[in-house]
């Protein structure tokens, strides 16, 4: 069948459902893909229930998915982000056990293991990653940089619209069909349509193309954000440095995104429309693709690590009551990285047929990346030094990041050198690489930023206890895992290989199974540390909103915040100004007149684009045409309705705002303030005491 | 939100009598602006691709027996005069003349994007004939990964026009319409832009390497 000749329901049919296979023919191999379809219609119809039976589906609409206050949107990004999380990890699982039941063949064919590890590597970037460090970018970038939203708010709830629905792609390609087995990375002409001319390839695309238009429209929208709605007062250099990490990703994700589109469209037109950009015959080259590719995959890394650095900044800063060592040299670093990171993407095919001097230069500008990031690790550490330290969740994440992170740096910087990587090119040593600079340094630090800022989101603190669990078993199940990966790399072991047979290879694959059932231990210990906490939060609310004795803007305000964030906008006056007015006594002030703020109201554009968007990309997967140009053309037509509409203020009036700031007024001079000795005990109510001996 | 009484966007000039469209307009515009250079990734990419393989021909028709030099100027000449009636719809805004000239400039841009449109795609037409389709060689690939690509801005330019000319006379004339026509104005001036580089890289690199 060809694209032109497929009919009322496109080339869709009965075979793409899994369990017809598993009729046909029941092995491991489709009790796995059959499992796995199930957990997602079993979640689905899970959460169906749930809404009914709770008779939760009106304020999930009017709260929830309506909404265009950026604390709400960024809390929905982390939930979706962390249903991902549980996809992926589930997927890493099934791949280790998979290597693990080696030498041989495993329980696995080669085609499933090739999707999982498709799906796995996409997952984890495209839609854990990602959302979740756009989630906590909306949730405190405002409230750092005192402002009421994001510059805007609408748009806001469009990116996050169409991040869910192509990741909801993947999901559909659990159930219908099967996804790309070309890799994260997709290389035709592999995924082209003369080698692959099933429907996973297509999925990859869609879902690349629809979450690359809503991530670069995050970026647009954080990069105005910061540029033009600080607070009066916060110049740049009082900026704090999450929020300096955040516009560099921003500008990092305007400028990446386009070549990833790029890249999957031209891949699409190839497909699609039998163009010749990327295929063995009629003038085809690969290596643009390649190119396009690791534009975009080389400052996608440092789009997400930075983020990463900003929040552990943060954290050392608060947790060691100190000001941030070096902030100067930090923010230079941190620029310095954004734009280096345009700079050396070509080393992510050193074995691709450049001459030596290519290879050379790109090799030795990957090498300076690491003294930036040298220059963060001195800064952090010099934090730390001296300071009043709380081993605290967070902080645990963070000195746990701080040794892992270093070694993940330093396999980098070997393998930055061509001909070292010419040996351990595509071998497990790789892999290990760059998961000992995602999980310490990415996942880390937004599971510790999700313990760091959740009072200031839900008024309640979480549970301490569960919370070093959880540290203990990311940090063990991460060594376990990846660490013995660096040694059978070494010893050769392709990456990828869903069959092996050297012997020797065995014993780390076993040690790398125990790793990961610890990895899912770890994810399973995050949910048990949530459900303690929110059954317990009558021991651990701190509505004042300042539990770890913070030092920026969003500890100022209560906790939650009201969806206004701030009843006056404050004035800033220093860096860190808020530890600074705790210090000089002037934290906590009483305004002398209020003003009506006006918020945006709440629109389902963002809802609307996201169901369309799905249909969209399905029609085209399955190549059918008429729905996808029915849905191509409503989607023209809300956007020209939507920009009709003009109510789309909510203007709330200065009394109210009054009545609810004095009553928190009231709230933070009744409330006893609680020294760093009691930070994790039921007194602190998120009131804190100045502490004499940190000042510096 | 409290609006600043001041205009402080320094690259746009709204009139004195928009003071009150301001901060929001400054925000507004300095993100469109933003998206317009992520735009301007993609356009860039196309061309670097177009370089590349100006020599994939594999045999097939190239530049020489392809582009129609004539029709390009022609189509040039049109595209760089909507730019100039764009630019008299701004003044019209700018010294607060009557809504009818806003959307009678309006109008005669979208006529010249239309015939734009018209001229572009007899060309690829003409192109097809001689056996010049995508679907032939990596050259051509590259040619209508681009070229179009500028022409659906162009369309999507077109409904732009027709949309905001219809809010000028259903909304008026009110500080959320001025800024939207300061952006159009923007994305129309950028389409021209971009169609500099297509005839210098894409026509007259392609007739001197191809």
């Amino acid at each position: 069948m060809t694209a032109t000749e497929s009919g009322f329901f496109g080339r869709l049919n009965w075979d793409a459902l899994p369990i017809v296979g598993l009729i046909q023919d029941p092995n491991a191999n489709e009790i796995v893909a059959n499992t796995a379809a199930g957990i997602v219609l079993v979640g689905v119809v899970a959460v169906v229930s749930l809404l009914t039976w709770f008779r939760l589906w009106g304020p999930l609409w009017r709260d929830w998915l309506t909404s265009a206050d950026h604390k709400k949107i960024g809390i929905m990004y982390i939930v979706f982000a962390i249903v991902m999380l549980a996809r992926g990890v589930l997927e890493g699982v099934v791949m280790r056990a998979q290597q693990a039941a080696g030498p041989g063949d495993g329980f696995l064919e080669a085609e499933h293991f090739a999707e999982l590890f498709s799906t796995h590597g996409t997952i984890m970037i495209f839609f854990v990653a990602v959302p979740f460090v756009f989630g906590i970018a909306n949730f405190v970038v405002p409230l750092m940089i005192g402002a009421r939203d994001v510059a805007f708010p609408v748009l806001n709830q469009i990116s996050l619209g169409l991040t869910v629905s192509a990741g909801m792609m993947l999901m559909v390609s659990l159930v219908v069909g099967e996804f790309s087995t070309g890799g994260w990375t997709a290389y035709p002409p592999y995924t082209g349509a003369a080698f692959n001319p099933g429907v996973g390839p297509d999925y990859w695309i869609w879902a690349i193309v629809v979450s690359g238009v809503g991530t670069t429209l995050t970026g647009l929208n954080f990069a105005v954000t910061i540029y033009k709605l600080r607070a009066p007062g916060m110049k740049f250099m009082r900026l704090p440095m999450y929020c300096w990490t955040i516009i560099c990703s921003s500008i990092l994700l305007i400028f990446a995104m386009p070549p990833l589109g790029v890249a999957a469209l031209l891949l699409a037109a190839d497909r699609y429309l039998d163009f010749h950009f990327f295929t063995n015959d009629l003038g085809g080259n690969m290596m643009n693709y390649a190119n396009l590719f690791w534009l975009f995959g080389h400052p996608e890394v440092y789009l997400l690590v930075l983020p990463a650095y900003g929040i552990y900044s943060e954290i050392f800063a608060t947790f060691s009551a100190k000001r941030l060592y070096g902030y100067n040299s930090l923010v230079i670093a941190t620029m310095s990285i954004a734009i280096m990171s345009f700079t050396v993407w070509l080393h992510h095919f050193f074995t691709m047929g450049q001459s030596a001097l290519i290879n050379a230069v790109f090799g030795i500008a990957t090498m300076l990346i690491a003294i930036p990031t040298g220059v963060k690790v001195y800064d952090w550490m010099a934090t730390l030094w001296r300071g009043r330290i709380r081993f605290t969740v967070p902080m645990l994440y963070g000195l746990a990041f701080l040794m892992l992170f270093v070694i993940g740096g330093l396999s980098g910087v070997i393998l930055a050198n061509p001909t070292v990587d010419y040996q351990v090119h595509n071998t497990l040593f790789l892999v290990a690489h760059f998961h000992n600079v995602l999980l310490p340094g990415v996942l880390f630090g937004l599971l510790a930023a999700y313990n760091y800022w959740f009072p200031k989101a839900f008024g309640f603190r979480l549970n301490e206890f569960w919370g070093r669990v959880t540290v203990a078993l990311w940090t063990v199940g991460f060594m376990l895992t990846f660490l013995p990966l660096y040694f059978v790399g070494l010893m050769g072991m392709p990456r990828r290989s869903f069959s092996w047979e050297d012997p020797s290879f065995h014993p780390y694959m076993i040690v790398a199974v125990i790793g990961a059932l610890v990895i899912l231990a770890a994810l399973l210990s995050v949910l048990v540390q949530l459900w303690v906490s929110i059954r317990d939060r009558d021991k651990t609310t701190a509505p004042v909103g300042d539990p770890w004795d913070g030092r920026t803007l969003e500890w100022s305000i209560p906790s939650p915040p009201p969806p206004y964030n701030f009843a006056i906008i404050p004035q800033v006056t220093d860096r860190d100004d808020f530890a600074a007015a705790k210090e000089q006594a002037r934290a906590y002030p009483k305004p002398e007149a209020y003003e009506d703020i006006e918020m945006p109201r709440n629109t389902g554009i963002g809802f609307i684009l996201c169901v369309l968007s799905g249909i969209w990309m399905f029609a085209l997967v399955w190549w059918i045409w008429w729905l996808a140009i029915l849905i191509t053309a409503l989607i023209v037509l809300a956007i020209i309705v939507w920009s009709f509409d003009t109510n789309t203020e909510l203007v709330i009036p200065a009394e109210e705002v009054r009545k609810e700031h004095e009553a928190w007024l009231d709230l933070v001079h009744a409330s006893a303030a609680v020294n760093r000795d009691h930070e994790t005990a039921p007194e602190n109510r998120g009131l804190a005491r100045p502490d004499l001996e940190a000042v510096t | 939100m409290k609006r600043a009484p001041t205009h402080s966007y320094p690259g746009i000039n709204l009139g004195r009598r928009h003071a009150s469209a301001d901060k929001a307009a400054e925000v507004v515009t300095f993100g469109f602006w933003v998206f317009l250079m992520s735009d301007l990734v993609y356009f860039g990419l196309m061309f670097a691709i177009y370089i590349t393989m100006i020599d994939a021909q594999a045999g097939g028709p190239g530049p020489h027996e392809l582009f129609d030099l004539k029709s390009v100027f022609a189509q040039t000449l049109i595209l760089l005069t909507s730019s100039l009636t764009v630019g008299l719809a701004m003044l019209a805004l700018k010294y607060n003349l009557p809504r009818s000239r806003i959307v009678l400039w309006f109008g005669v841009t979208l006529l010249l994007g239309l015939s734009f449109l018209a001229l572009e795609i007899r060309d690829f037409m003409a192109m097809a004939e001689k056996g010049g389709i995508p679907q032939r060689s990596g050259f051509l690939s590259a040619f209508f990964g681009l070229v179009p690509l500028h022409g659906l801005h162009v369309a999507a330019g077109c409904l732009w026009l027709i949309v905001l000319g219809i809010q000028l006379r259903v909304m008026g004339m009110t500080d959320l319409v001025i800024s939207r026509v300061v952006r159009l104005a923007l994305f129309w001036h950028f389409l021209d832009l971009i169609w500099i580089g297509i005839i210098t890289i894409v026509y007259f690199g392609g007739l001197t390497y191809g």
